[in-house]
């Protein structure tokens, strides 16, 4: 792999991650990450979704009219959203019931958008493809996190599997409703961006 | 070629382009999963009905299998308790509820469904030795933020429980969403929906129902409407515009 290709690949994760650096994609992962599973799945999701529609935003690129190029990129994002809908409806139909509304929601996540319109629409297919599977994954890495928070000390779970026995359940450990509830999400980005933005101080906006 | 791609005649034609392989794609991908989603959410219904009839250990990776030895399903109309014929299958309570023709509005609407479908479908569980003992009822009412979707399975007396299930639901995850957690399905168990003046007695109660109470089942902590809509909810279904005329025929002996 070339030095570009793998810059564009991990760049999104730390340096310039979509929700910490760009906060782009912001509401869906306040909704999604109440348990490990949902974020994992929503990860997924949306690597998928930026990688598949930046790689065929690019190959069209230099055909794609300037007038209508917004159009025909929602075109193909929504198409791809509802092919991953259906498949998961298919293949797991508990999570789709679960997840149900956020993955037709990727539609309108701005990251997707974002890096059609900032980078598949001037950059080769491969490097495009490159750049949406890193940037699908920056966004999973702070859901990963905010849901390892979130799933940890609402429900004293992981992935499902007891960690921390509740009182509920005879156990002693008594869970924080607070962090069940979505907009916990928003102190833990928060944190997150803080904790990145103290290693990285390039990060901080001048004001 | 930069200049003549902004044409009209381009664009047009480069969108519509676009379009016919979006379409392509999706539906492909709509009508080639069509039978596995199909398959999938039967699976889920059958597996909640075998939860409530407590056969889902016994089940185990053979769902299909299970269902279709042990249950019956039958269209019955909910205000004269008979039996009708009909596709079970293809029957959708929510499609109905939404139907003028097959819904009615309940008077005394307390699970707060707006309208009720007119005809319902039960579910007949037999044991190993053929005979039905337990009988699983759908039931719907509001909870906290929407309207939730389970089943009730009933000993054959139609009054002893033995459990209340919640398949489909939209809860606060921790408070309400408690509905599902197994420690508090497995108090339904033996309780009794009836009292002896053949009332629906049910009770949910907040700070916990006393030790041999057979009508009260605790209520859930922090989830006081959710706590209130299953209350609500069993009452509807139990009484006169939900089960009633089906509980009174079957109990004395007349399922046709």
């Amino acid at each position: 792999m070339s030095a570009d290709a793998k810059k564009v690949l991990t760049s999104p994760i730390l340096d310039n991650n979509p929700i910490a650096l760009q906060i782009l994609g912001v509401c869906s992962a306040l909704a999604v990450t109440s348990s490990m599973v949902n974020a994992a799945v929503m990860t997924i999701a949306v690597v998928v979704v930026t990688a598949f529609s930046s790689l065929f935003i690019s190959i069209i690129r230099n055909h794609i009219p300037s007038s209508v190029r917004i159009i025909v990129q929602m075109a193909i994002i929504a198409s791809l959203v509802i092919v991953v809908d259906q498949v998961l409806k298919a293949f797991s139909y508990q999570l789709s019931k679960e997840l149900s509304v956020y993955i037709g929601l990727i539609i309108t996540n701005c990251i997707v958008m974002g890096r059609a319109e900032a980078f598949a629409m001037k950059e080769t297919p491969m490097l495009s493809f490159m750049d949406g599977i890193g940037n699908g994954l920056g966004y999973g890495f702070i859901l990963l996190v905010v849901a390892t928070v979130r799933e940890l000390f609402g429900f004293g779970t992981l992935f499902g599997i007891e960690i921390l026995p509740l009182v509920q359940n005879d156990g002693w450990y008594q869970a924080n409703g607070l962090l069940v509830l979505p907009f916990s999400s928003f102190f833990i980005i928060g944190l997150l961006i803080w904790a990145i933005r103290q290693k990285k101080p390039e990060q901080v906006e001048k004001d | 070629m930069s200049s003549n791609k902004e044409s009209f005649s381009k664009t047009i034609l480069f969108v519509l382009a676009v379009c016919l392989v979006c379409a392509a794609l999706v539906s492909t991908s709509a009508v080639g999963l069509k039978e596995m989603q199909t398959a999938n959410k039967l699976l889920d219904k059958q597996t909640k009905i075998l939860e409530a009839a407590g056969l889902l250990d016994k089940a185990g990776k053979d769902i299909v299998g299970t269902y279709a030895k042990y249950v019956s399903a039958k269209i019955i109309e909910l205000d004269s308790g008979n039996v009708v014929p009909g596709d079970v299958d293809m029957f959708d309570e929510r499609a109905n509820a939404r139907d003028a023709e097959k819904s009615s509005k309940p008077e005394n609407d307390i699970a707060g469904i707006n309208r009720r479908s007119d005809t319902a479908v039960i579910y007949l569980v037999k044991n190993d030795a053929g005979q039905v003992d337990t009988v699983v009822l759908p039931i719907v009412g509001s909870g906290l933020w929407d309207l939730m979707y389970g089943f009730i399975g009933l000993e054959t007396d139609l009054n002893t429980v033995k459990s209340v299930i919640y398949s489909d639901h939209k809860e606060t995850p921790g408070l309400g969403a408690e509905v599902q957690n197994p420690k508090w399905k497995a108090l339904w168990d033996g309780k009794k929906m009836f009292n002896e003046q053949n009332e629906v007695a049910i009770r949910i109660v907040k700070g916990g129902a006393k030790k041999g109470d057979e009508h009260g089942v605790d209520a859930l902590s922090g989830a006081t409407l959710t706590s209130n809509g299953v209350e609500r909810t069993l009452h509807f279904w139990l009484g006169n515009e939900g089960y009633g005329p089906f509980i009174t025929k079957f109990r004395n002996g007349g399922l046709n």
